[in-house]
């Protein structure tokens, strides 16, 4: 963005003042995030940032908080930590099935009432989470599944598959289906055409969408918050009960630990919307 | 020419017509049937669940099931002088059953909802009903308390007789039905409901603009700079898009408390003396800044893939045909950013009238909103028809929103970054 030499001042000064402002947007996204990092080494039970901290003293800094997570006998967060990943491979695996073939048939042009059923599919994603989180409760707590990770498991299927539905009819939407079709005059059957030609060329929009379901699993707290008993306690829970209670540096120990998973999340679907644009061929 | 050559026929001999048709509908079942475990699955867990809250709010079944007999009677009354003989035994006979079964109280505590002073009137009546005489129940029943004689309690039970109500949803909007049946509100200084709405709608209207101001900037800047750069300012927007909702607001919670480094800055700077730093969490402020940090990524996205688009020739165009650059952007770029605009909007709009958690961990008492009164009477008062209510009339307010976006952009043209 540098500017030509003959800039006049004025746009010059507006120049710098609109990356100022950008800038600053910026810093206001990121920023928050950064200040977890350094409070959760920090030696001493407080929140903020102590005299020690400020002048760099070493002493100031310690490794206790995330003793206190691994080892802490009143901690709660490896049965929080076990249950979390549990439930939410499960909810992906079963978001991932369910929407990748909802999304199959979605895609074809011969589907019917197309627009009525897509409005169904994705409104889990519309509804706003407390009231999903009460229809869903009245659904568990009559089937008897309420404070079982089954029901919490099916819940988060249901939160977790608008999305993959979502990327994977998008990727599918760049489909050739003329391979198909060559396959099928090849002499192969529907399953071994899905299993060899197009799943292979939907798998980025398959694995995205299966991202978003493990996070959006992983990050819930609305939902399970009504369906969890004290044995399905979740990293979220333990997250939502820390912070209502009492702040205590252990919570930041984990909240650094998401920051890093986050991350690498991040990173895996960065390079797979980067792969699976150059599959479909659009050039940005 | 005989009718063959009018027809065309596949090899089997059958019309081609006939054939394609009967082809086109397999396909037809065959699409539908990838679709079908889904949307079966997502009937049964979600949209009957959701039925399910619309029967609970309007539910008044209880009162009706403990008066049957009652209410056969009083249908032919009607509602002006006290009721006959009639009603008077058939209640009677009802209320010896729910004496029989322990019941009484709870029609107490529900008559007391519909007027105040049934209570002990009931309480009095199973006493003295134990001690009644077979016949002219009208008679003994206006003996025991003046009030049983008062034509207005007979109305107040007539009232309770149908099985549904809409007096959750009048309660959602701090209005009631008053004793001649007329919808009124209640007093001034008990409306709390419609200044949680009237809260929620003010929320997330400058959540939504305070996004929008923001973001526009730096999705311009994004969709501007050469590749190499860009990408790596996008990771300010998609981390915090990615990390934990729960994450995020801790680190604002750390940040405004009144011992946390915004407040540190602000008196290091000067801003404020150290003994009066301001409270920035437990109230609106805190509801405000962090939503706004929260949702910017969803603002974010839908207006850098909308700027994307734009070619850069336009804007020069604008301003080689004698436009300043004030003028060529507001008449040229501005116009083609509005579908993203919109978007952007709307879907912040969305997310933020429905929020929860963020509220209930930094909005304090005055920055909560109706999520967290739902939740409230879901976990503590145990109200679910009320929940319910108040629920689905969120839920109408987020349809008619997403419904003015569909219109605008589509659902197809939702993207997820």
């Amino acid at each position: 963005m540098a500017l030509p030499k003959h800039t006049e001042l004025h746009y010059r000064i507006w120049h710098y003042f609109y990356l100022f402002i950008c800038g600053s947007v910026f810093f206001f996204l990121i920023a928050p995030l950064f200040v977890i990092f350094p409070l959760s080494f920090n030696a001493e039970e407080f929140l903020s940032f102590s005299d020690g901290m400020k002048s760099l003293d070493p002493d100031a800094f310690s490794l206790r908080w995330y003793k206190d997570m691994i080892y802490g006998t009143k901690n709660p967060w490896g049965l929080a930590a076990k249950n979390s990943f549990i439930i939410a491979i499960f909810a992906t695996i079963g978001s991932v099935l369910l929407g990748t073939v909802a999304a199959l048939g979605l895609s074809s042009r011969h589907m019917p009432y197309k627009g009525i059923i897509m409005a169904i599919l994705i409104s889990p994603m519309i509804v706003p989470l407390i009231i999903s989180g009460v229809a869903i409760f009245f659904f568990m707590a009559k089937s008897g599944l309420a404070a079982t990770h089954t029901g919490i498991v099916l819940a988060h299927i249901i939160l977790g598959t608008p999305f993959v539905v979502i990327t994977v009819t998008a990727t599918l939407s760049g489909f050739d289906h003329s391979v198909t079709r060559a396959a099928a005059s090849l002499g192969s059957n529907p399953v071994n055409t899905f299993m060899k030609i197009t799943l292979p060329l939907i798998l980025p929009g398959v694995i995205s969408g299966g991202l978003f379901a493990f996070v959006t699993s992983f990050d819930e707290v609305v939902v399970v918050l009504f369906l969890a008993g004290l044995e399905n306690t979740t990293i979220p829970i333990q997250m939502w009960t820390g912070l209502r209670e009492q702040l205590s540096p252990t919570i930041l120990a984990v909240a650094t630990c998401l920051i890093i998973l986050s991350t690498l999340i991040l990173v895996t679907a960065e390079l797979l919307r980067r792969r699976s644009e150059r599959l479909r061929g659009i050039n940005r | 020419m005989s009718s063959e050559t009018n027809q065309i026929l596949t090899t089997d001999g059958i019309p081609l017509e006939v054939s394609l048709k009967k082809a086109e509908r397999r396909n037809k079942i065959k699409a539908f049937l990838l679709v079908a475990p889904l949307l079966l699955f997502l009937i049964i867990t979600y949209v009957f669940p959701i039925g399910d809250m619309l029967m609970r709010s309007v539910d008044d079944k209880m009162v009706t099931e403990m008066l049957p007999k009652t209410f056969k009677a009083m249908e032919k009354w009607d509602g002006k002088e006290l009721p006959e003989e009639e009603v008077f035994a058939a209640f009677h006979e009802d209320f010896i059953k729910l004496v029989k079964e322990k019941r009484e109280g709870k029609l107490s505590t529900q008559l007391n909802y519909t007027k105040n002073g049934f209570k002990s009137i009931i309480k009095k009546l199973r006493r003295k009903s134990k001690s009644f005489e077979e016949g002219n129940y009208k008679e003994q029943i206006m003996a025991v308390h003046k009030r049983w004689a008062d034509v207005e309690y007979w109305k107040a039970i007539k009232r309770r007789a149908p099985a549904i109500t809409g007096q959750k949803y009048l309660k959602g909007m701090d209005m009631y039905k008053n004793e001649s049946g007329e919808i009124v509100s209640v007093e001034e200084d008990r409306r709390i409901h419609r200044i949680l709405w009237l809260r929620t709608l003010e929320i997330a209207f400058f959540v939504t603009l305070f996004c929008f101001l923001m973001a526009y900037p730096i999705a311009h800047l994004l969709a501007t700079l050469p590749m190499k750069y860009s990408n790596l300012l996008m990771i300010c927007v998609l981390l915090p898009f990615w990390t934990s909702l729960l994450v995020r607001t801790a680190s604002w919670m750390i940040l405004l408390q009144q011992q946390g480094v915004v407040n540190d800055f602000f008196v290091w700077i000067g801003l404020v003396a150290d003994n009066a730093r301001p409270e920035m969490m437990y109230n609106k402020t805190g509801t405000y800044v962090a939503m706004t940090q929260i949702l910017l990524p969803f603002m974010v996205l839908p207006l850098y893939s909308v700027m994307k688009t734009i070619s850069p020739s336009l804007m020069r165009a604008g301003k080689s045909l004698g436009g300043t650059p004030i003028v060529a952007f507001w008449k040229v770029y501005f116009p083609l950013t509005i579908p993203g605009i919109g978007a952007g909007c709307l879907l912040c709009f969305i997310l933020a009238i429905g929020y929860y958690i963020t509220p209930a961990l930094v909005g304090g008492a005055s920055g909560t909103l109706i999520s967290n009164q739902i939740a409230f009477h879901m976990k503590s008062t145990l109200d679910w028809s009320f929940a319910s209510a108040m629920g689905l009339m969120l839920l109408a307010g987020v349809l008619a929103i997403y419904w003015v976006y569909n219109k605008l952009v589509g659902i197809d043209n939702i993207k997820l970054g």
